[in-house]
């Protein structure tokens, strides 16, 4: 029997849409690329028992697992969708056979990225985004030793944080700096969200102790004997070396659009979050009928956010599908909208705290920028002045984003660049273009779906 | 180069109880987890070379956005460890070389 709505995406977004869309009546399939539902704050929480150490906002999740409990709901793990077609469905892969889910109704939860943080040496091993520290301690139980925390944002205190609780704190924090007069301007839009303010700031609390160092900048990492990673870097006082087993870095999260874009859905550029997202209305509908998006691939509002947005969108959907009339929508939307604007008013506050510094847009000449491809900053300065001012000149020229991460490790440096190059806004370079498989799968894959019969999941 | 893994196990984890093999030697994991969180346990090392100067990389965002985690599993060539969970008698081989994205095994 075919779905009413394929949903792409097990986060908090994805999994509040899917239970109240099959409360509602509606046959929901979920895909997604994960072994398990969460998305990436409750990743793996179903099979987390005992960690306490990860904290009491990773064990509010429970209920969204338990919600995926409904006869309505066919979750599809290890799911990766690499296509959405307007003709024939949703077409996702796993263990290298692809397969298509057709319904009409799509809605797109694929949540945010770790904004990459390039500075030379970024690529060795030893240097992580400190998230993905995080997911080796919710899926594996492993903590990052002897390590060092560096960027900006709230993750990286949590991330601390949690690093203290499981017995292995960071030896040093390193901050990128906090532009805190600006940030404090703001702070009275943030009123409404004073929870999560003070949740910070216990964050705060918590990893006080650990030797911190401010307003760093001029990162640099330099492999030494044994695997060791020393991390340089300056700060007011002066040139600081460190050296650490593991470096975790993180400067905020952006949106992961690779599947809006390759379906042609409007985009804007979001000034603050300096990154796309697709332009979405008050019930996450797309530029596309049919098409909605949810959660933080819509723009970065967190997981508070994540779910108001769901459940709007599963709402609209209800009522598109003829289940809910227009009222009712509307008398169950006001409470989700009041939480969504709770959650949401926190972030021109975390936006102005935590500024991208430019160094990490249009890093030194040295850098390597596109790990795929090994293209360094210079050479796209390079190529930018002799007239590669577009994403898809640059393509041509130095063949970034034609690696097999898309794009998705160097677009937001290349645009950078592009722009400090040529003094033109980030807004006029982009959204890039992405075509499908928007995940790489092999031409014999896609032969031989070709001679597949149409099929549902 | 020979680096210690940069990761410890939180107390109270349960042992490593699959076996796999990485290059013909023994790579345990533990049920739930990826292959790459399994090789970062086992060490700090490279399990890659790049295909363009030979530079070694490995899992770096484990969220599958990277691709720097591709190795060879079970005679597949660039599958995303951090995407694929652990199970016992797979047989792993790091990706040292050039071998570019769509190769066939
Ligand atoms: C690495 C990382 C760690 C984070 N940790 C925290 C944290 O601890 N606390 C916190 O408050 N916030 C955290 N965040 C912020 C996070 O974005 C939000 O809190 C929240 O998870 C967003 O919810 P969502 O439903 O929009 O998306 P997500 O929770 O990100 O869920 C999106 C889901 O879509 C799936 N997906 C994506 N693309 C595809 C595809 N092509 N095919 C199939 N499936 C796909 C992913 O596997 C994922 O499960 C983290 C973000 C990242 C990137
Ligand atoms: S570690 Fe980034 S894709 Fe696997």
């Amino acid at each position: 029997m075919s779905p009413d709505l394929v949903i792409i995406g097990a986060g908090p977004a994805g999994m509040t849409a899917a239970r109240i869309a099959a409360e509602g009546g509606l046959r929901v399939v979920l895909l997604d690329e994960q072994d398990r539902a969460g998305g990436q704050i409750y990743r793996n929480l179903g099979a987390a028992a005992g960690r306490d150490w990860l904290g009491p906002d990773y064990a509010r999740g429970a209920d969204l697992l338990r919600g995926l409990n409904h006869p309505g709901i066919t979750h599809q793990p290890r799911a990766t969708v690499w296509r959405v077609d307007a003709a024939r469905g949703v077409i996702w892969s796993r263990d290298g056979e692809s397969h298509v889910t057709a319904a009409p109704h799509v809605l797109i939860a694929t949540g945010a990225q770790e904004r990459p943080v390039p500075f030379p040496g970024w690529t060795l091993p030893g240097v992580m985004p400190a998230g993905a520290a995080q997911i080796l301690m919710k899926q594996s139980g492993m903590v990052a030793q002897d390590a060092i925390l560096a960027g900006a944002g709230p993750l990286l205190y949590l991330v601390a944080a949690q690093m203290i609780a499981a017995g292995s704190p960071p030896k040093a924090l390193v901050e990128t700096g906090t532009d805190l007069r600006h940030a404090l301007a703001k702070l009275p839009r943030a009123l409404p969200a004073a929870m999560t303010l003070a949740k910070g700031l216990g964050l705060i609390r918590r990893i006080r102790g650990i030797p911190r160092h401010h307003g760093a900048r001029d990162f640099r990492a330099v492999a030494l004997a044994g695997g060791r990673i020393g991390f340089g870097f300056t700060t007011r006082k002066g040139p600081q070396e460190l050296d650490c087993g593991l470096l975790l870095t993180h400067l905020g999260v952006i949106p992961q659009t690779h599947l809006t874009r390759s379906m042609g859905l409007t985009h804007d550029y979001d000034v603050a979050q300096q990154a796309w997202r697709p332009r979405l209305d008050a019930w996450g509908g797309s530029s596309r009928r049919g098409v909605r998006v949810a959660g933080d691939g819509g723009g970065i509002g967190g997981a508070d956010a994540a779910r108001a947005q769901g459940a709007l969108a599963a709402l609209a959907i209800l009522h598109d599908a003829g289940r809910l009339d227009l009222d009712e929508r509307d008398r169950r939307a006001r409470p989700l909208r009041r939480a969504l604007a709770r959650a949401l008013s926190l972030r021109p506050f975390l936006d102005a705290a935590y500024p991208v510094p430019k160094a990490f847009l249009a890093p030194p000449d040295d850098t390597i920028i596109c790990r795929c491809e090994e293209v360094t900053a210079g050479a796209v300065r390079e190529a930018a002045a002799c007239g590669a001012h577009g994403l898809r000149l640059m393509r041509t020229a130095l063949r970034t984003g034609m690696g097999p991460c898309q794009g998705r490790m160097c677009e937001p440096t290349v645009t950078g660049l592009i722009a400090q190059t040529t003094g033109c806004a980030p807004s006029a370079l982009g959204p890039g273009r992405i075509r499908t498989p928007v995940k790489p799968v092999t031409l014999a894959e896609i032969a031989a779906l070709g001679r597949q019969p149409e099929e549902t999941a | 180069m020979n680096a210690a893994s940069r990761f410890r196990d939180a107390p109270g984890m349960a042992p490593r109880s699959i076996r796999m093999s990485l290059d013909g030697e023994t790579l345990l994991a533990r049920p739930g987890e990826t292959v790459a969180a399994a090789l970062l346990a086992q060490s700090g090392d490279a399990t890659r070379r790049t295909p363009v100067s030979g530079a070694g990389r490995t899992a770096f965002c484990m969220m599958g956005v990277c691709f720097d985690c591709l190795v060879t599993i079970d005679g597949r060539p660039n599958v995303q460890a951090c995407m694929t969970p652990a199970r016992d008698g797979m047989v792993i081989r790091r990706q040292i070389g050039a071998r570019r994205l769509g190769d066939q095994p």
